[in-house]
């Protein structure tokens, strides 16, 4: 994780224009704050096929013919996909990787921010490039993507078999299967789809199926024993490295650990499941009843549900808190430990948790304006753009980064100044 | 019900008997006793109470007959009534309890796939009620579990399962061809964006995958009309871009639900108010109605814009300026999965009228409108099945011709299916009109920059 105690958590106010680089370029695309809030920063358009990303007003010392996908890193490190001469790279901090590819898509960021992978197209092959170094091997196509937790590692669901268009019976025999920092599994599948790799990386768990009917879960290219109708995405308990995933069977949904029913209960449907760090909370998204959702517990669903959609559920490190978002129509809701805010709003961003759980915060949206809602009490601020709260590892203050009529601004307030 | 006569044309057509890697190497792998363990096991896990019902209400009173292209394009020949193909479908199975020959399961997937295209306008005729598509979709979906599904479409729904896209488009390919559509676009419009993964924009537009494969001045095209009406959009860079499903065709239920998690998963991710898809008929069936549901969504858990109504709201608003109305008469097909599944009929004339100077009505239109049939997974079947699909469609060929004699010249049809379907049709039976999109006309007419 990043220190955010050596964040500035003093300076009530920073300011940087941000309308005035309309006047020094064509145009100028949406912004992107950094993570500290210091940096504000948008691709420019400085001539016919010439871009740039201007940070605090200062462009990167080289243009491109091409640039998109400008991110920060959690650590502050601003990257894009860049292209000069008809090849792709990644741009750190405006330098580019000296690996250049034919195409590089879907960035990567350890949570500490120390690592950037990205998946990569050369000569019509494919292989994942972790931190500007390539797996050994390339592959002939590569459709999902995946990084370990703490970033050393990636993985992909690979294709290791050829087979031409209309040979439907060559592809159910299975020709894809998961890649470890470039090493595939012996094991082929019909189909291979979202990964995840243990903490200590020397674990990849992934959804498979096995042909056309039977769907599981593969650990390392071992599959669990038992098939299922259908199963969605698993995830590796953070300290017993066992795999959980959704699971269907006679026509309902439930969570199976290592191939093992895990919750008693059946619902119309289970995802995003998701544990607390220590491992003893499992929340997930669940459909209790047709058409209606909400988060279960450990199997058990909160008694509060809703009709449209629960989405971005996020759980505290011990487990103590849980959030998520909630749509009733086009109305969206934060609801946290099974309680939905009274406050409602157009769109709504993935809530963020305070370190010592006191507070839980969201960037929402209203009429086109932004701002953030923290504990059910709405900041009395209406911006142009705005971006997570992210609250002092002490929980008293909260940073806001926010545009408003043509300024960026870094912001530091108490917490209970939004809160009362 | 009297014997139907042979004509010639299908004599000629069993003649050439349709060779098919999918069938013909699925039905190889089956025995009646695996036969009637699926049939049986579908019909009791997964048609619950429906199903009886429609069985025990027909009465075989035919209203629903005319209703059917096939039927009207075969001489009014029963077998391809939709009683007719109920009959030697889901009624056989469930007289004969499951017990059916590998052979007799040929008969099935040929009439599941290849001679009903779900459109649903016999459902209109029905005095009960009775959805016919629900059965014929039950009967692909057992053909899917008895790994018999015709090899086109089987391989597209394996393209879905893979890449979450019709066209087997790669990770790389799909950004690619947008950034490649917008310097194009730049040429006219020059500050014209295609704006990928941008959060909290308006809308995300989605497209089925024949667009960036085939079509991409299609996208071209829908960039200039959002670039010139100023919509605050955005579009996916990864999977879920893709609005299309064919395994909902197929009877791949499992690979329906996950395509479509997908496109709505990212449109969440996005955090856009809307999805306007474009012009495309059976992925606003699968968005807006089967594939959600599967999922437990009762409604889209985003909702759905098709391009017509996008259009509607944008000429009512005067978003689009308009140099000049379209001259060429025009005639609109109305494209079962919008208009009868999702009420668009007047939202279509709307557009029409304000974007040209005559439009001739087709009869009958509207909801009671034929099926270009090639929908319903229908022209996805491919090549093996084009001549019974165009044959089997004379009828909507005369419609397509009356309107023609009273002045139409070009065929607007918002629907990319209808599309291909219909341009089959007119080669066939020699009919000179031009299909079109709305897009392809708003584009033609809208102001641009000089
Ligand atoms: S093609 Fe259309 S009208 Fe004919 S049987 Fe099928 S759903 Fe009914
Ligand atoms: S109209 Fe209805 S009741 Fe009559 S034959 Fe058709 S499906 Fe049966
Ligand atoms: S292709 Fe068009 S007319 Fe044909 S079934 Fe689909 S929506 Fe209906």
């Amino acid at each position: 994780m990043v220190d955010q105690s050596k964040w500035d958590w003093e300076t009530r106010e920073k300011e940087v224009p941000f309308d005035p680089w309309k006047e020094n370029f064509n145009w100028v695309e949406e912004p992107y704050a950094s993570p500290d809030g210091e940096q504000v920063a948008a691709v420019v358009n400085i001539d016919e096929g010439e871009f740039n990303v201007c940070v605090n007003g200062e462009t990167w010392e080289s243009p491109f013919e091409k640039i998109w996908y400008l991110r920060y890193a959690p650590d502050g490190r601003l990257t894009a996909l860049v292209s000069d001469m008809a090849e792709w790279t990644v741009a750190v901090d405006g330098v580019p990787w000296e690996n250049k590819f034919g195409y590089v898509w879907n960035t990567l960021f350890s949570p500490d921010g120390k690592h950037i992978a990205v998946a990569a197209q050369a000569d019509g092959q494919y292989c994942m490039v972790l931190d500007d170094t390539p797996w050994e091997t390339t592959f002939q196509n590569m459709t999902y993507f995946a990084m370990s937790p703490d970033g050393s590692k990636t993985a992909a669901v690979v294709q290791v078999t050829d087979f031409g268009e209309g040979e439907v019976h060559k592809f159910q025999e299975g020709c894809f299967t998961a890649a470890l920092d470039g090493n595939a599994w012996d094991t082929k599948f019909v189909n291979v789809w979202n990964m995840a790799v243990s903490p200590d990386g020397t674990k990849l768990a992934a959804e498979v199926r096995l042909n056309l009917y039977e769907y599981s879960i593969a650990v390392n290219g071992q599959v669990w024993d038992k098939s299922f109708p259908c199963v969605w995405e698993p995830v590796i308990h953070p300290i017993d490295g066992s795999v959980v995933a959704p699971v269907r069977t006679a026509g309902k949904w439930t969570l199976a650990k290592d191939g093992e029913f895990l919750w008693d209960a059946r619902f119309p449907q289970v995802w995003h499941q998701q544990f607390s760090a220590d491992g003893k909370i499992l929340a997930a998204i669940v459909s209790p009843k047709y058409g209606r959702w909400t988060v279960a517990v450990d199997g058990r669903p909160w008694g509060v549900t809703f009709g449209t959609l629960v989405s971005d559920l996020v759980v505290s490190p011990d487990g103590s808190t849980i959030a998520a978002l909630t749509k009733e129509g086009e109305t969206w809701k934060v609801v946290v430990n099974g309680a939905a805010w009274k406050d409602t709003f157009d769109m709504a961003w993935r809530p963020v948790i305070s370190p010592d759980n006191r507070y839980v915060g969201a960037k929402v949206e209203r009429q086109g304006k932004y701002t953030v809602v923290v504990n059910d009490r709405v900041w009395q601020k209406e911006c142009d753009a705005a971006w997570d709260p992210v609250f002092s590892p002490d929980g008293e203050k909260v940073l806001l980064r926010t545009l408003e009529n043509g300024r960026y601004l870094r912001r530091v307030l108490p917490v209970t100044e939004i809160t009362g | 019900m009297a014997e139907p006569a042979v004509t010639q044309d299908q004599e000629k057509e069993e003649e050439q008997k349709v060779v098919d890697d999918g069938i013909d190497v699925g039905i190889s792998r089956l025995t009646t006793d695996k036969i009637e363990t699926v049939i049986n096991q579908v019909l009791k896990t997964e048609t619950g109470a429906r199903l009886k019902t429609y069985v025990n209400t027909c009465i075989h009173c035919g209203l629903c007959s005319e209703a059917c292209h096939y039927y009207m394009s075969h001489d009014k020949d029963p077998k391809w009534s939709p009683v007719g193909k109920v009959k030697q479908t889901i009624w056989e199975m469930i007289r004969k309890k499951g017990r059916l020959a590998p052979e007799e399961i040929r008969r099935v997937v040929e009439i599941a796939h290849t001679e009903c295209n779900l459109c649903r306008r016999c459902l209109q005729f029905c005095p009960f009620g009775i959805d016919i598509a629900y059965l014929i979709s039950m009967a692909r979906r057992i053909c899917h579990k008895l790994g018999v599904t015709p090899k086109y479409i089987q391989d597209t729904a394996h393209s879905h399962s893979v890449s979450m896209n019709q066209m087997w488009v790669k990770g790389d390919e799909w950004p690619d061809t947008l950034q490649w559509q917008e310097e194009e676009a730049r040429g006219e419009f020059p500050t014209l964006r295609i704006p990928l993964e941008k959060e909290g924009a308006d809308i995300m537009y989605s497209v089925i995958a024949p667009e960036p494969k085939f079509q991409a001045q299609l996208i071209y095209q829908a960039a200039a009309i959002m670039e010139t009406a100023g919509v605050n959009w955005t579009m996916p860079a990864d999977k879920g871009w893709d609005n299309s499903d064919m395994a909902m065709f197929t009877g791949d239920n499992e690979i329906m639900g996950r395509i479509k998690r997908s496109h709505f998963e990212t449109a969440v991710r996005l955090r856009v108010k809307r999805i306007v898809m474009g012009e495309c008929g059976h992925a606003f069936r699968s968005v807006y109605d089967t594939g959600n549901r599967w999922l437990g969504w009762s409604h889209p858990p985003i909702p759905i814009v098709h391009a017509i109504d996008f259009y509607y709201e944008l000429l009512k608003e005067n978003r689009i300026p308009i140099k000049e109305k379209f001259k060429e008469p025009v005639t609109l097909h109305d494209p079962c999965n919008v208009i009868r599944g999702g009420g668009l009929m007047e939202k279509s004339r709307y557009v029409a009228h304000a974007l040209c100077d005559t439009v001739v009505e087709m009869h009958p239109n509207r909801e009671y409108n034929y099926c270009c049939c090639a929908g319903g997974g229908v022209i996805n079947c491919g090549p093996p099945y084009k001549l019974k699909r165009v044959k089997s469609n004379k009828v909507k060929a005369e419609q397509l011709m009356e309107a023609r004699t009273r002045g139409a010249k070009v065929i607007i049809s918002p629907c990319h299916n209808c599309h291909s379907g219909l341009k089959d049709i007119k080669n066939y039976y020699d009919l000179h009109m031009d299909i079109k999109f709305f897009g392809d006309i708003i584009y033609q007419i809208m102001e641009k920059p000089e």
